[in-house]
């Protein structure tokens, strides 16, 4: 049976693990490379780095990085942040990483999808979305996409840009909460459960994760296919292991060998 | 020497990398000269049927890829696999290499299961042969699948459909997952791969 997938987020500030709440107070974690070693020899099931200061340094990402974990771990894992043309999706691609995500970028010349999925396959593009709740008119959905690290409103409507995302080659959808990032206090389901409900393609809930009881909901109650977790493993307070203990018992698809 | 095949299909760092991973020596080449002197062949692919096909004849790599999965340990990966059977229904129709007897066709549209398949699965293995253990789970990303055929040694279900996520034939094996991406588990069976013996071809009477 498909495994509902745990995917510890790494965010990468000068070559190092930090975490922060909104992208603010960050905090020193360590080494990527360790850190991504650490997480797949405990269970973790895919990976995802976010460069999170290329973008607004306007320099590319990290490719150094992206060798040394394929080296490293044997799992899959994504790349996002500093990518603004099929070439640099290119060069993270053949450093070894499985898939590259796009956000602001997509939002500002969605043709990058469809040329990255031509290029290298949907399965390879995700796109990541930063959803806010909204009650602008051009969104019907509740939820107006943000981007730049949710510095500006797009005026796009949420489940329609995922959808119109999928028919343009994005094969995974990443639903980033901006109301429930770094709360520990649980995803945002609703806005997972209607794009999960909207979109052929795997989505993965992100955002909010604090206890397993919050993933657990994520792939019950919103049909999230895989789900993000930082700050509640990055804190030791919990491990990749207890977590999928908890998924397992309440009866969710979870991979318990590695 | 184990030499990765090139015909444009995909990104082959994290099969080179992995096979690195156990010891192996490695060389990426699309040349068939040098696939025909490799002592192993690796075989991935990532990518649309069709566009793979007409890769391996431009490449002029087909009959040392036919050779190859004939005479020495071969291991054929994702689409590596698929191609490796007479047909897909993918991208309208198309006929492949026919090393193996079989038709690879799409998942069917069934309500909460997403195509692409994309994640970890469990493999059901049929008999001990070296490779797989029952139950083991590996990393698959795919819309199409391998039908049951008489070589299948492991079985996964997803979408209501039971397909072949490996087979073995001989020195031939294939995976319809990626043992590159699948952690201790994948390298475990890259590095059985690596470690079987290369027999006279003999050894496989359907051959």
């Amino acid at each position: 049976m498909l495994t509902k997938r745990i995917i510890p987020c790494l965010d990468v500030r000068n070559g190092r693990v930090t975490k922060g709440v909104k992208f603010k107070n960050n905090i020193d974690l360590g080494d990527p490379v360790e850190m991504a070693v650490e997480y797949s020899d405990g269970g973790a099931d895919e990976l995802v780095f976010y460069d999170i200061t290329a973008s607004a340094e306007q320099r590319p990402i990290d490719i150094g990085m992206v060798e040394s974990v394929a080296k490293a771990v044997h799992i899959p894992f994504a790349v996002g942040g500093g990518i603004s043309s099929v070439a640099d999706m290119e060069r993270v691609i053949l450093a070894g990483a499985e898939k590259i995500s796009v956000n602001s970028l997509a939002v500002r010349n969605p043709a990058i999808i469809a040329d990255g999925a031509r290029e290298f396959g949907r399965q390879c593009v995700v796109l990541g979305m930063d959803p806010v709740k909204s009650d602008t008119p051009g969104c019907p959905s509740g939820y107006e996409v943000t981007t730049r690290g949710y510095r500006e409103l797009t005026g796009m409507d949420a489940v329609e840009w995922a959808k119109r995302a999928v028919d343009l080659g994005a094969g995974e959808i990443v639903v980033n909460s901006v109301d429930a990032d770094g709360t520990r206090q649980g995803f945002e389901l609703t806005i997972t459960r209607l794009i999960a409900d909207a979109v052929p393609v795997p989505v993965v809930a992100s955002g909010g994760a604090g206890v397993p009881k919050h993933l657990i909901d994520a792939f019950n109650l919103a049909r999230a296919d895989a789900a993000i977790v930082a700050g509640m493993v990055h804190s030791k307070e919990w491990t990749i292991a207890q977590i999928k203990d908890e998924m397992h018992r309440a009866g969710i698809p979870t991979r318990l060998h590695w | 020497m184990t030499v990765i095949v090139d015909y444009r299909a995909g990104n082959l760092t994290s099969v080179r990398l992995a096979i690195e991973a156990v010891g192996g020596m490695v060389q990426v080449s699309s040349d068939p000269d040098t696939v025909a002197a490799a002592d192993r062949v690796v075989f991935p692919g990532v990518g649309a049927a069709k566009n793979a096909m007409e890769n391996l004849r431009e490449l002029g790599l087909i009959d040392a890829v036919r050779e190859a999965a004939r005479s020495k340990p071969f291991l054929g990966i994702c689409l590596g696999m698929q191609i490796l059977f007479d047909r897909t229904e993918e991208d309208g129709g198309v006929d492949c290499l026919g090393i193996l007897p079989g038709q690879v066709r799409r998942f069917p549209n069934v309500t909460g299961c997403k195509v692409p398949e994309i994640g970890w699965n469990s493999v059901s293995a049929n008999a001990p042969h070296g490779f797989l253990n029952d139950g083991e789970e590996f990393y698959f990303v795919h819309s199409y699948y391998v039908e049951l055929n008489p070589f299948t040694v492991g079985r996964t279900s997803y979408a209501g459909v039971e397909f072949a996520s490996a087979v073995r034939r001989g020195q031939l094996f294939a995976t319809q997952f990626h043992p590159e991406k699948s952690g201790r588990i994948g390298l475990a069976l890259l590095r059985a791969f690596l470690n079987t013996p290369a027999t006279e071809k003999q050894e496989c009477p359907q051959c």
